[in-house]
C-alpha cells in the first residue's frame, strides 16, 4: 500500500494538502472521510490515531496537522525548493508565518461553517454575539495579514510561493465560500490571491473547493446528512469553544 | 552586534528559546521585555516587532518572531545535536506534527489557566467567572490527555526515544497551570516522569533559572491603575 491520504475537502487543511500533492503530481490514494457523517469517528481513520484529518499514512506511518504533512511532503518527494526553502533563513520565514497562522487564522476563519451550516443542521444555534464577534476578529486578522504580514511581499514568507500561502488562501477561502467576499476592498490580497492561484491553476483550485462551494446550497436544499449522535457530541464540544 | 534575543520569561515560547538558546551554547544578549510593564509597546520595542511580540531574534540585519520559527532556526544554524530536530523524515515530523498541534491546543489552554486562575483576580483585580474557569480547566484536562494518550505514549519524549524541541515547548507550558497552583504532574504518573526526564536532559539549575518568574508570579502585587488599562486589551482575549 503507497501514500495514502485521508481527507475531506470540506476542511481547509485537508483542501491544503490535497492541492499540495496534487500539484507536485504525488502518488497517493484518496481516502475520503465525510466528517458530517462522523466517519472519522466511526472507524474510517486508522486504528489509534488522533481522529482528525488530514492525515497522512505512509506504509506504518501515520501524520496529523497539515503543516508537519506538508512539510513531510515537501521533503520526501523533494518538491521545487521554493514550497519550503532549504535556506535558512527563507525557511524561517516560512515556520515564523505558521506560528501567525495559528495565533490568528486556524480557529478563527472556520468558524463559519460552524455557526452557518453545522450549528443550525444540529440545531444548536450560535448566539450572535459569538458571530459578532467572529467577525470582528477575521477583520482584525485579514487587516494584520494585508498590512503587516504580506506588506509589499509577493508571497507570505518572501517572493515565492511557499506551503503557507497554501494554509493562508484555503482558510479564506472557507469565509469566501461561506458567502463573504474576504478580498474586496483589500487589494493588496486580492493581487496575492490571483498569483497564489495562477501558480497553482484554477482547474485545480475548483476542484479542490467543489464541495465546501456547494455547501450553503446544499444546506439550503437539505441535502446535507444528519450528522450521527457518536459525532454531535464533539460538534457541541467544539461550538462551546467559539469564544 | 551579536545574536540578540528579547524575551520575557513569564511567556512560555520566551522561556522554551531561553532554555534551548543556553543549553546548545548560543552566544546571545538577553534582551528583557517585560510584558507586565507594557515594555512590549515601547517605541523601542516597536522598532524590533512591530507586532509587539514576544520572543524576537534578531541576528544582524535578520529579526525573526514565533518560538518555534526561532527554535528551529537555532537548532540549525548553531548545529544542535541532531535528536533536537532531527535530519531523519519520519523522526523530523513527529516534531513537527507535535509543534503543529501545541499552538493551538495545549498552549492556548495553559495560558488561559494562568490568567483565569491566577493573573485576571490577582493581578489585574478582574472577576472570572466560575463557570468560565470550569470550562477553560476542563479544556486542559483534555489537552493533557492528548498529550499521553497521542503523543508521549510509551515513549521517553514526544517525539520518540530522545529529547527534542517538542519536549521543550510542552514543558514550559505545562509550567503555566503548575504556576496558578494546578497540580498537573501529581494526577498523572506517565507525564510526571516525563517531566523528570526533561528536567534532568535540560538540567535542574536550567530549568529553574528560566522558571524563576514565572514561580514567583503569584506574589506580585496588584497592578497600577495606570498599566491596567494598557493591559486592557489582554483581558479581553483571555476571559
Amino acid at each position: 500500500m503507497g501514500l495514502e491520504l485521508f481527507l475531506d475537502l470540506l476542511s481547509q487543511p485537508c483542501r491544503a494538502v490535497y492541492i499540495f500533492a496534487r500539484k507536485n503530481s504525488i502518488p497517493f490514494e484518496l481516502r475520503p472521510v465525510e466528517l458530517l457523517k462522523g466517519q472519522h469517528v466511526k472507524g474510517f481513520l486508522p486504528a489509534g490515531s488522533q481522529q482528525v484529518v488530514p492525515l497522512l499514512k505512509d506504509g506504518d506511518f501515520v501524520l496529523h496537522q497539515s503543516a508537519a504533512i506538508l512539510i513531510y511532503l515537501s521533503c520526501k518527494y523533494q518538491v521545487a525548493d521554493h514550497w519550503y526553502p532549504a535556506d535558512l533563513q527563507a525557511r524561517a520565514r516560512v515556520h515564523e508565518y505558521l506560528g501567525w497562522h495559528a495565533d490568528f487564522i486556524r480557529g478563527t476563519f472556520g468558524v463559519c461553517l460552524w455557526t452557518q451550516v453545522l450549528a443550525p443542521l444540529i440545531g444548536a444555534p450560535v448566539p450572535e454575539e459569538k458571530v459578532t464577534r467572529n467577525r470582528a476578529a477575521v477583520d482584525s486578522a485579514l487587516q494584520q495579514l494585508e498590512e503587516q504580514v504580506l506588506g509589499d511581499k509577493a508571497f507570505l514568507a518572501g517572493p515565492q510561493l511557499t506551503l503557507a500561502d497554501l494554509l493562508a488562501l484555503e482558510e479564506l477561502m472557507q469565509v469566501v465560500a461561506l458567502g463573504r467576499d474576504v478580498f474586496a476592498g483589500r487589494p493588496r490580497l486580492a493581487a496575492w490571491r490571483g498569483r497564489v492561484e495562477a501558480a497553482l491553476g484554477a482547474d485545480l483550485c475548483r476542484e479542490a473547493r467543489g464541495p465546501i462551494l456547494n455547501i450553503l446550497e446544499q444546506a439550503a436544499g437539505r441535502q446535507l446528512p444528519q450528522p450521527p449522535a457518536e459525532f454531535r457530541h464533539r460538534m457541541l464540544l467544539r461550538l462551546s469553544r467559539i469564544p | 552586534m551579536g545574536l540578540e534575543l528579547y524575551l520575557d520569561l513569564l511567556s512560555q515560547p520566551c522561556r522554551a528559546v531561553y532554555i534551548f538558546a543556553k543549553k546548545i551554547g548560543v552566544p546571545f544578549e538577553l534582551r528583557i521585555v517585560e510584558l507586565l510593564k507594557g515594555q512590549h509597546c515601547s517605541q523601542e520595542f516597536i522598532q524590533v516587532n512591530p507586532l509587539r511580540k514576544v520572543p524576537v531574534l534578531k541576528d544582524g540585519d535578520f529579526t525573526l518572531a514565533e518560538s518555534v520559527a526561532i527554535l528551529l532556526y537555532l537548532s540549525r544554524k548553531y548545529e544542535a545535536p541532531d535528536h533536537w530536530y532531527p535530519q531523519d523524515l519520519q523522526a523530523c515530523a513527529r516534531v513537527d506534527e507535535y509543534l503543529a498541534w501545541q499552538h493551538t491546543s495545549l498552549r492556548r489552554s495553559c495560558s488561559m489557566v494562568l490568567w483565569q486562575k491566577m493573573m485576571l483576580p490577582q493581578f489585574l483585580g478582574e472577576r472570572v467567572p466560575p463557570e468560565a474557569l470550569a470550562s477553560t480547566m476542563a479544556e486542559l484536562e483534555r489537552c493533557l490527555q492528548l498529550l499521553e494518550d497521542k503523543f508521549l505514549k510509551d515513549d521517553d519524549f514526544l517525539a520518540g526515544p530522545r529529547i527534542s524541541v517538542a519536549d521543550l515547548v510542552a514543558i514550559t507550558e505545562l509550567m503555566h497551570p503548575v504556576s496558578a497552583g494546578c497540580s498537573v504532574f501529581q494526577t498523572r504518573p506517565k507525564l510526571a516522569a516525563w517531566q523528570q526526564r526533561v528536567e534532568e536532559e535540560v538540567g535542574t539549575g536550567l530549568f529553574q533559572e528560566a522558571h524563576e518568574v514565572v514561580l514567583k508570579a503569584k506574589d506580585l502585587p496588584p497592578v497600577d491603575i495606570a498599566m491596567k488599562d494598557q493591559l486592557k486589551p489582554l483581558v479581553e482575549v483571555l476571559l
